[in-house]
């Protein structure tokens, strides 16, 4: 709330500089909704956009807060046309407005086709942003519940005219406060604004929800995925994790008595498990970390995928730290194919097998065959790409490694991102650590008869061998 | 004519036998090895117990930073503020062993992880000291005791107590670093090979790197010398093999930066020097006997001796009073508590609070050595048929471990390979009687109904052996005129018998059986070999047994079965686990120096005292917190710049090994640096106990406080499962330590001290100027900080 001034400036400033650019577009509804049940904020839009102007529009513009622009993990901008999905996108790039005060992000989205004068579309918007909400206490002890505080726009952030909008925010439990506003309704867990008719572009108004959140809110600061692939027929996948509470902080210790007489109201906001969802066919699984195995796991499998549930060492309050690391190996064939131009084509899916996680920086880290040639990525995100060496088991000239590396990753990305590795692989290398090995217990055995046979001895006259020879 | 085909089909048989032989001891390689992952299967691939961990952090170490880093490694993560030149501290021996081993898989790109190769070390080295056992039991008893005594030693229970996959101590490599330089030191006297000599130097070294114990090789070779030159079987290979053992060895010894001047300065080498001279003396005697006349030599000895004694006197009393200036008259504190038993109990606790620096008892033989234990005798009842200087050492070595066995039980290691020596010849031996016996009969059978001269039969075992025999001591006579002095004939027989034995390929008994032919009846042979047979399955059944169930644990993850399946307890971990990520870097545990390595290693926490037990003081100090009251025990701490306390709890599980068990120890230790803690006032008429009622002074010790905080609460009436009481004071507050974290079972739980509050000055002044002459009769009333 306090920021409201400046920013609504800004948003004065931008209303003036932006609005005669595109006007001839308007929002004739849209209906957001903010989805707060875990940490990561979720926000779906309904919007029906019109073209009042007297050209035909190519572009559409989704503006973020910068604030919000920041957290944003990944979006996706469905286009509909007469109800009917026609295109779907994953919009990446951003620029910023050309005004100089501006703390907007603009997401400039390509329409498949252009949208005629005078003609209505749709559009959903989907948004996950992830850091967005802030626990308020800072700090609580064990018997009390997490409160978080989210602030938003009660109007749609926008460079285009609106013209009937509402908002509605689904919550997990209890409601602490919120802000009051006159066209506002409480049901349940869900509580909606509007409708609001007619407002400018970048019209802005904050509301401010305070509510109960125990869900598991676990961040991962560090995750580090190593895929290694052998032409043998296994991928070995191991993933290193380093996974914080992010929530509100504990006070006053951990209490084990508490925790175990009433394990209902005491340590609410705290987790014991993680549910790792592994692709089907998965085997091997290991859980463990720098000390050694974590005993407390249970594995169960189907067809449909194998789930991991990982019970931590011990319960993760506010704040808390863990690290452990998860492998598994899964057959070949499931995730290599052969493309027309000869090429090995490796797909992988990029993210955390753990359920409702925030990565804040994920590293993939794809190991290829000794000998894998003409190597190349394609993944419909930016990622930070680079190649390295490995060496493991008796290699001589190393694996090529693939690294990847994207901040703030949320399931979302593993629903709905691939990654393609092309590379060229001769499977004749297969044979090479095999002959190499015989090569070397051959080198031995041969050593070994050399030596038997090779008199070695200076003089065969040294005093005790003469005794010897002499009994004989 | 008949020799030669008597030889090639005699070499046809050392060609196969040699081949089968190799095989076994493949076999025997890869049983104890295997034997001893019943650790990781059970378990998991952990590093095990106190000590492995700190092996594990000091390889850890060398491994990322190299030799140079790692000898000069100064530890600050430990015993704070003072810290700990682990460099200069430690046996290098294991972790350079397995650091190599580790350097060498990477190089070669065999990514195995530094916890792998220290988790392993332990069962390779075991195989190797089957085969050392193998080489040291042939030359004392040819290669048949050698195969059975390496088997034996493959599985012995005393060994894997020490040498399971994880069990990563020094041990471990130390076992076969001592059969292997035993196995040297005999292949040097039985050859008088200076090559072998070198050898056994560099094998002694390498005992010196690995283990404390090296004391006792170079004891026990003196004592065998000495022994040799008493009964007058003083010979050149007896010089060859001790006199460029000692004077490498000691150079060699000095090397290793824990020993340095020690090998030439501590009275555990002294009687290797006095040997060394005795040797030399001895040597020059004969040597003067060898030039002249006999008559001549009688007067040079008179001569001699006169001087000799006067010398020897004065230099004897210069030694007697240095040493006697000394306390510890020169010995070690353990060496001390070896040879009078009741040193360590009456002066130094610490060493006394090890359970492993015990004595056993004799139930613990049974499970340790099993039936080794009866077939000793017999081994060396066979080693004395005849007796050579091999198997004298064998029985020297027995006698003496069984001696330094029966005072610590941590020893019964040593005594372990010497009685699978002895057993090995015991079995080897009778097994030969009994399979000779039998051939005998089965031959005379077959040769009676083929109606042939069974008369001549009667007179040796075999056919194909008698030849090679009388072949053999043809030579021997022919040879005889050539040899001028007598003893060198006499060790020239044995050493024959030897060659014999080996040459000819048949059983060790076979030379000796010639002169005095020992048949049993069939049937009784027959059962004899059965019935040593099925003591044999005993053995190895037991064997497996004690693998798999007593000595596979471990002892960080408990596991307990219940009606319900398994229960795994893996508190400590956790708590380790928790100190790591949740706490800074920087933060300072105290706990009870038990758990200092594990600290270290698993939480990478600064830890006050840990298990290389080296400043008593410092010990005593975090003793003397635990047993003080609350605020005596904060200020301590305090001025410790301890941030956690860490104690651990088994009265909510029924763990006995806790701290409250130990907590005696933490109060003699204590009071013998800080002599306001008293031993009586903890206890109850004599009585060590915790319930109504433990005395005042007891139950209000910080250690009874953090270990039963709130644990009234979990079943309203504070029940101890260890002591099987309900606990005396069960409703308390802390007021200077804050409960921050306790495990799933309540094994480990951890405190934080309170910050310190606004006092007023004059107040807390008073309690330090009061403390010095207080006396905790009143228990509680302490104030005494040792810092201060």
């Amino acid at each position: 709330m306090e920021c409201r001034l400046p920013f609504s400036l800004v948003v004065f400033c931008l209303v003036i500089l932006s609005s005669t650019v595109r006007s001839e577009l308007v929002i004739s509804s849209v209906e957001k909704f903010v989805d707060l049940h875990s940490h990561i904020v979720r926000v779906v839009s309904f919007l029906k956009v019109e073209n009042q102007g007297p050209y035909d529009v190519s572009e559409f513009v989704l503006a973020f807060p910068d604030a919000q622009a920041k957290n944003l993990a990944t979006m996706l901008v469905i286009y509909l046309e007469e109800g009917k999905i026609i295109y779907s996108e994953f919009p990446t790039s951003s620029t910023k407005p050309k005004s100089k005060q501006s703390n907007m992000t603009f997401y400039p989205v390509t329409l498949p086709k252009k949208l005629e004068k005078g003609k209505t579309a749709g559009l959903d918007v989907y948004v996950v942003l992830t850091n967005l909400l802030k626990p308020l206490p800072k700090e609580i002890t064990q018997a009390e519940s997490q409160l978080l505080v989210y602030t938003d726009n009660i109007y749609y952030t926008s460079p285009y005219h609106i013209r009937n909008q509402s908002i509605v925010f689904r919550l997990p439990g209890r409601i602490e406060s919120y802000s009051e506003y006159s066209e506002m309704r409480l049901v349940e867990s869900e509580l909606r604004y509007g409708p609001f008719e007619e407002q400018p572009p970048f019209s802005y108004s904050p509301v401010v929800v305070h509510f109960e959140n125990n869900n598991s809110f676990a961040v991962a600061s560090n995750f580090v995925q190593e895929i290694e692939i052998s032409h043998w027929g296994n991928v070995q996948v191991t993933e290193q994790y380093t996974i914080i509470h992010g929530g509100a902080h504990l006070k006053n210790g951990f209490s084990r008595i508490d925790y175990q007489a009433n394990p209902s109201m005491s340590g609410a906001s705290s987790f014991r498990t993680l549910v790792a969802r592994l692709p089907p066919m998965s085997h091997s699984v290991y859980y463990r970390d720098e000390i050694g195995n974590i005993s407390t796991s249970h594995l169960r499998g189907d067809s449909q995928g194998t789930q991991l549930e990982m019970e931590l060492r011990f319960p993760m309050f506010g704040g808390w730290k863990i690290s452990f690391s998860i492998g598994y190996s899964l057959p070949l064939h499931d995730f290599l194919f052969e493309s027309d131009a000869g090429n090995n084509v490796l797909n992988i899916t990029f993210g955390s097998s753990i359920e409702e996680i925030v990565v804040e920086n994920q590293i993939v880290r794809v190991v290829l065959p000794q000998g894998s040639k003409d190597i190349s990525v394609k993944s419909r995100f930016p990622t930070k790409k680079s190649q390295e060496l490995k060496y493991s088991h008796l290699d001589i000239v190393g694996r090529p490694v693939v690294v990847l590396e994207k901040d703030n990753v949320v399931p979302e990305h593993k629903r709905y991102f691939q990654v393609y590795i092309y590379y060229k692989f001769n499977n004749i290398f297969l044979l090479g650590k095999a002959m190499m090995l015989i090569l070397g217990i051959f080198l031995l055995f041969l050593m070994c008869i050399l030596y038997m046979h090779a008199d070695l001895a200076l003089s065969k006259t040294s005093s005790w061998e003469e005794e010897t020879e002499g009994r004989k | 004519m008949a020799t030669s085909k008597v030889e090639g089909s005699s070499s046809l048989r050392h060609a196969f036998g040699g081949v089968l032989s190799v095989f076994i001891l493949l076999l025997i390689g890869v049983v104890a090895f295997s034997i001893r992952l019943f650790s990781v299967i059970k378990y998991e691939s952990v590093i095990h117990e106190f000590d492995p961990y700190f092996n594990y952090r000091v390889t850890q170490f060398l491994s990322k930073n190299g030799i140079y880093d790692f000898w000069n490694w100064f530890d600050d993560r430990t015993w704070y503020p003072l810290g700990r030149v682990i460099g200069g501290t430690v046996y290098p021996g294991l972790t350079l062993t397995a650091g190599t081993m580790w350097k060498l898989a990477n190089s070669l790109n065999i990514p195995l992880s530094v916890e792998t190769v220290c988790v392993f070390t332990a069962p390779i080295f075991s195989a190797f000291a089957a085969w050392a056992t193998y080489l040291l039991t042939k030359e004392v008893k040819g290669p048949g005791a050698g195969i059975t005594a390496a088997a034996i030693l493959a599985m012995v229970p005393s060994y894997i107590s020490r040498s399971v996959a994880g069990s990563y101590d020094n041990e471990a490599v130390a076992i076969f670093a001592l059969i292997f330089t035993f196995y040297l030191y005999i292949k040097t006297l039985n050859t008088g090979s200076l090559f072998y000599a070198t050898l056994n130097s560099l094998a002694y070294f390498y005992m010196v790197c690995s283990w404390g114990g090296y004391t006792f090789i170079i004891n026990l070779i003196p004592m065998h010398v000495l022994l040799c030159i008493v009964t007058g079987r003083y010979s050149s290979r007896l010089y060859i093999a001790y006199a460029p053992l000692v004077v490498l060895g000691t150079l060699l010894a000095a090397l290793v930066p824990v020993v340095g001047f020690n090998a030439v300065m501590t009275s555990e080498h002294f009687g290797s020097f006095l040997v060394f001279i005795i040797i030399h003396v001895v040597a020059l005697v004969y040597y003067i006997k060898g030039i002249l006349t006999p008559r001549l030599f009688k007067v040079a000895t008179t001569l001699v001796l006169t001087v000799g004694i006067a010398v020897c006197a004065v230099v004897v009393a210069i030694l007697v009073a240095l040493v006697a200036s000394s306390p510890t008259k020169g010995w070690s504190g353990r060496s001390l508590s070896l040879l009078d038993p009741t040193y360590a109990s009456k002066y130094i606790p610490i060493i006394a609070s090890v359970s492993e620096h015990q004595p056993p008892t004799w139930p613990s033989y049974f499970m340790d050595i099993n039936v080794l234990a009866f077939l000793v005798p017999a081994g060396i009842v066979a080693c004395f048929l005849p007796l050579s200087d091999a198997s004298s050492f064998a029985v020297l070595y027995l006698v003496t471990s069984v001696y330094f066995s029966g005072v610590m039980v941590r020893l019964m290691l040593v005594l372990a390979p010497a009685a699978c020596i002895m057993s090995g010849i015991a079995l080897s031996e009778a097994f030969g009687v009994l399979t000779r016996s039998m051939k005998f009969h089965i031959t005379k059978y077959f040769e009676c109904s083929h109606t042939e001269a069974p008369a001549k039969l009667g007179e040796s075992t075999s056919t194909e052996s008698s030849a090679p025999l009388e072949n053999m001591t043809k030579s021997d006579t022919t040879e005889k005129p050539e040899v001028a002095r007598k003893e060198k004939v006499a060790r020239r027989k044995q050493k024959k018998e030897k060659e014999l034995t080996e040459n000819a390929h048949v059983k060790p008994v076979s030379a000796k059986k010639e002169k005095r032919p020992l048949v049993l009846p069939l049937e009784a042979s027959i059962v004899s070999v059965f019935l040593l047979i099925v003591l044999g399955g005993l053995y190895v059944l037991h064997c497996v047994w004690a693998a798999a169930e007593a000595y596979s644990a471990p002892s960080i993850v408990l596991t307990s079965h219940s009606h319900d399946g398994l229960h795994v307890f893996d508190d400590f971990r956790e708590a380790y686990a928790w100190l790591r990520h949740n706490t800074e870097v920087d933060d300072k545990v105290a706990s009870w120096w038990d758990y200092g390595y594990q600290t270290t290693a698993m939480a990478n926490r600064t830890v006050i005292v840990d298990n290389n037990t080296w400043n008593n003081t410092h010990i005593a100090t975090v003793g003397t917190a635990m047993s003080s009251p609350e605020k005596a025990a904060w200020e301590i701490f305090n001025s410790l710049d301890v941030k956690y306390v860490l104690v651990v709890f088994g009265g909510l599980v029924g763990y006995p090994s806790d701290d409250i068990n130990k907590f005696l120890w933490m109060v003699r230790i204590g009071g013998g640096v800080f002599p306001h803690i008293k031993e009586a006032d903890y206890l109850k008429d004599g009585q060590y106990r915790v319930d109504a009622q433990a005395t005042h002074t007891m139950l209000n010790c910080l250690m009874y406080k953090l270990s039963y905080y709130r644990f009234v609460e979990t079943d309203g009436k504070g029940f101890d499962r260890v002591r099987r009481y309900e606990i005396g004071k069960k409703h308390f507050k802390l007021t200077h330590f804050e409960e921050v974290f306790t495990t799933h079972h309540w094994m480990v739980r951890i405190y934080k001290l309170k910050p310190q509050k606004n006092r007023i000055r004059g107040k807390s002044r008073k309690s330090k100027l009061g403390s010095k002459s207080t006396s905790s009769k009143s228990g509680g009333m302490t104030h005494k900080n040792p810092w201060n």
